[in-house]
């Protein structure tokens, strides 16, 4: 609990401080080690915990490369005041697996893992085929949570679906409830590097991933929190993924901001497998107009042929 | 009726009281306990090394463990069927059947408990269940409903058997001496006094009634676990019914065959009669078509429709890699046996047995025909996975903890059979009076 504690605090103050120089905070900021450091003279104004507004010299300032883990009650309820979204358009959509690589890479999955999968599809004979990545649809009816008999994986009230891997029994029941397929089992000790694999588990981060556990697609909420895009955005080259927050009602890949009530509703956005029920959080535009031809990503198909 | 002497209640209890193990019981009983061991040993690696010991993967991720289950609690329904329904009934002539029955019951219902936990990825997070259930998921209503059964279960093999306790406890020539402390510890309370005769029959009553629920509960929760997701071939309101007659159907073969064995082995022609395979011959017969009737309505209407989601999944059961299989389950677990037990030659002894044999394994087949398939076929195509992830074939780790498996089920049928009177002996001695009287 007093882990808990220290780390909640941290959070609190770092959050007032806005990510930026949280040893500032208390009545002695500066740590004896901190002497050999010379002023610059250039004064930042930062709010303390209290609420004052204080003066810091700039040289004293000290970066913090990650924010602090949350509570796992917080993990489990959201960020509040958001509604997370995700739209792809699948007439950017080429195949070229970058989304899958970063997230991949992000996230340290093994070989074999993926939490995105990019599917060639083709609906009928005489149709169209297209390139159309999945992630977890983080459905607002979700088959399951519905399922999962610890609660370990759960909704919260962003929207975002998380698995806590330190409750997971492996069951499986989630894998089989799932329609879209997108979750991934742990069947083997996940191999990873000790520094990763030492932390301990955070349903944000989805991190470290735990032998006989279920993951998947988690829409990067530690990213959210951070305030950045989750990784299959950013890294997307063609600006295939917007992500963003319905209550603001606009989404972005990055480069391009949407309103994402226009967006949807000028490029015909749907959802899949809508007649189950499911009510995903992921829109897709439909594949017209397109950007590159098909066959332009055949290349790197792994798609299984009926 | 052949010319032989009349049984006394003597000679009933020297017939009926439990057996050392001869020959051949030991090298059975050897055979089992090997095949137990060895199932334990592929059970330490998969504890040591995870879940991927096994073929199952991300789009097959449940297996024959699953399947296995799935048989277990199936076959465990009979114990509902034979004590109960037919007690109820106030059928006479199952009376020797019923201890079979029930043992065969409470040792597949354990092994299914067992066998479920075999199949999680985290065994030593088992107490979640207690600590964080969600009681929306059917996960937690099948433990709920399985222990329900296996408490029921072994309450109605305990009570009828106070009686022969009170038998053995009083023939202590019979048994070596740990065995008497045994049955003194389990029985000594009873003196079969008229009072406690009629608790015990107002308690066997209650017992019946309640048993039948429960056991309809075990089977249709444990089709809910398919049933409630959305997969082709498991997205289906038949499924409940389909699953209750298909586990009468293997536990009245498993009563057969197991009626087979021990008339041989412990010579009970007297007990377990001719007239017994042809009644149980034509109940599997009815309950054989009643689940071929469930299988019509299972495969066949859907096949009618042909959805896109569903014909992949019926086009390899009925033509594709797994017709082989099915057409051999859907043969030798309902078609054979029905052609084989409608004949009245057919339901002698021999050909109720391999009859029965069929019916058991045509319905192991079955249930895994159940389980995979379906996962085989999702919604969207197997997309970014290894090539290994797209079939399925268990590994010898998982044959063996399978087999072990169903090894230790009958392990505990062979030992409590050498513990304790398979055919109950006072209730044998009560009717054989009530026969003399009339």
């Amino acid at each position: 609990m007093k882990n808990n504690d220290t780390s909640r605090r941290d959070f609190l103050a770092a959050a007032l401080l806005a990510g930026v120089a949280a040893g500032c905070s208390s009545n002695n900021p500066f740590a004896p080690g901190d002497n050999a450091i010379k002023a610059s003279g250039e004064m930042v104004k930062l709010l303390s915990v209290d609420g004052e507004v204080i003066e810091v010299d700039k040289a004293f300032l000290k970066p913090i490369p990650d924010m602090p883990t949350v509570t796992n009650s917080e993990e489990r309820i959201g960020i509040a005041g958001k509604k997370f979204v995700m739209v792809i358009d699948l007439a950017r959509c080429k195949n070229v697996g970058a989304c899958k690589a970063a997230c991949n890479h992000a996230h340290h999955l093994n070989p074999g893992q993926n939490w995105i999968k990019i599917h060639a599809m083709e609906e009928a004979e005489h149709t169209a085929p297209y390139w159309e990545p999945t992630t977890c649809m983080h459905c607002d009816e979700p088959p399951c949570v519905k399922v999962c008999p610890v609660d370990a994986t759960f909704k919260r009230e962003d929207g975002i679906v998380l698995i806590d891997s330190n409750r997971c029994i492996g069951c499986r029941f989630c894998m089989a409830a799932c329609p879209y397929s997108t979750r991934v089992f742990n069947w083997n000790e996940p191999v990873l590097e000790k520094e990763i694999a030492e932390k301990p588990y955070s349903c944000e981060t989805s991190m470290p991933q735990k032998i006989g556990t279920v993951s998947k697609c988690d829409f990067c909420p530690d990213m959210a929190r951070k305030g950045e895009l989750p990784h299959c955005v950013s890294a997307c080259p063609n600006g295939v993924f917007f992500f963003g927050d319905m209550n603001e009602d606009s989404v972005t890949n990055g480069a391009e901001t949407f309103r994402f009530s226009e967006l949807v509703k000028d490029k015909a956005g749907y959802r899949l497998m809508e007649d189950l029920g499911t009510k995903p959080r992921v829109y897709y535009l439909p594949p017209v107009n397109r950007n590159f031809p098909f066959e332009s990503g055949l290349e790197k198909d792994t798609t299984e042929k009926k | 009726m052949k010319n032989l002497t009349p049984l006394t209640a003597d000679i009933i209890t020297n017939n009926l009281v439990p057996q050392r193990f001869g020959k051949r019981g030991m090298i059975w009983t050897g055979v089992l306990v090997a095949f137990c061991v060895v199932g334990a040993y592929a059970y330490f690696l998969q504890l040591k090394n995870g879940l991927g010991v096994t073929a199952m993967r991300d789009y097959v991720s449940w297996g024959i463990y699953i399947s296995n289950f799935v048989f277990f609690v199936a076959i465990s329904l009979v114990g509902s069927l034979i004590t109960a329904v037919f007690r109820l009934a106030n059928v006479k002539w199952s009376t020797p059947l019923t201890r079979i029955a029930e043992i065969i019951a409470v040792s597949a219902i354990v092994f299914a408990s067992l066998i479920i936990v075999v199949d999680m990825g985290r065994p030593e997070r088992l107490f979640n269940l207690f600590i964080y259930g969600r009681l929306q998921s059917p996960i937690m209503w099948d433990v709920i409903v399985i222990t329900t059964y296996l408490f029921i279960s072994l309450l109605l093999l305990f009570f009828p058997l106070l009686p022969d306790l009170k038998i053995l406890i009083k023939r202590k020539e019979l048994s070596v001496k740990s065995l008497g402390k045994f049955y003194s510890f389990l029985g000594s309370f009873w003196k079969g006094t008229r009072l406690q005769e009629k608790l015990n029959k107002r308690a066997v009553n209650i017992l019946c009634v309640t048993i039948i629920p429960v056991a309809f509960c075990i089977h249709t929760v444990t089709s809910w676990l398919f049933a409630t997701t959305y997969r082709p071939g498991w997205d289906s309101t038949n499924f409940g019914a389909y699953f209750i007659s298909g586990a009468f159907l293997v536990g009245a073969g498993a009563v057969v065959v197991a009626m087979y064995i021990f008339r041989k082995a412990y010579t009970l022609e007297r007990y377990i009669t001719e007239l017994h395979f042809d009644k149980m011959g034509r109940i599997v017969v009815l309950l054989a078509l009643l689940y071929l009737y469930f299988n019509v309505n299972e495969y066949l209407i859907p096949a009618f429709k042909m959805k896109n989601s569903e014909e992949a999944h019926l086009t390899d059961l009925f033509a594709g890699t797994f017709a082989p299989l099915f057409w051999f389950a859907i043969f030798t677990g309902m078609l054979v046996p029905i052609f084989i037990l409608l004949f009245k030659r057919g339901r002698r002894p021999l050909p109720a047995f391999i009859a029965g044999i069929l019916v058991v394994v045509g319905a192991w087949f079955k249930r895994y025909l159940i389980v995979t398939p379906t996962l085989l076929h999702p919604f969207l195509p197997m997309t970014d996975v290894p090539e290994n992830f797209k079939h399925y074939f268990p590994t010898w780790q998982e044959w063996a903890i399978a087999l072990g498996s169903l090894a230790g089920a009958l392990l505990i049928i062979t030992f409590f059979a050498r513990i304790f009177p398979i055919i109950p002996i006072q209730e044998t001695i009560n009717e054989q009076h009530e026969t003399v009287a009339k």
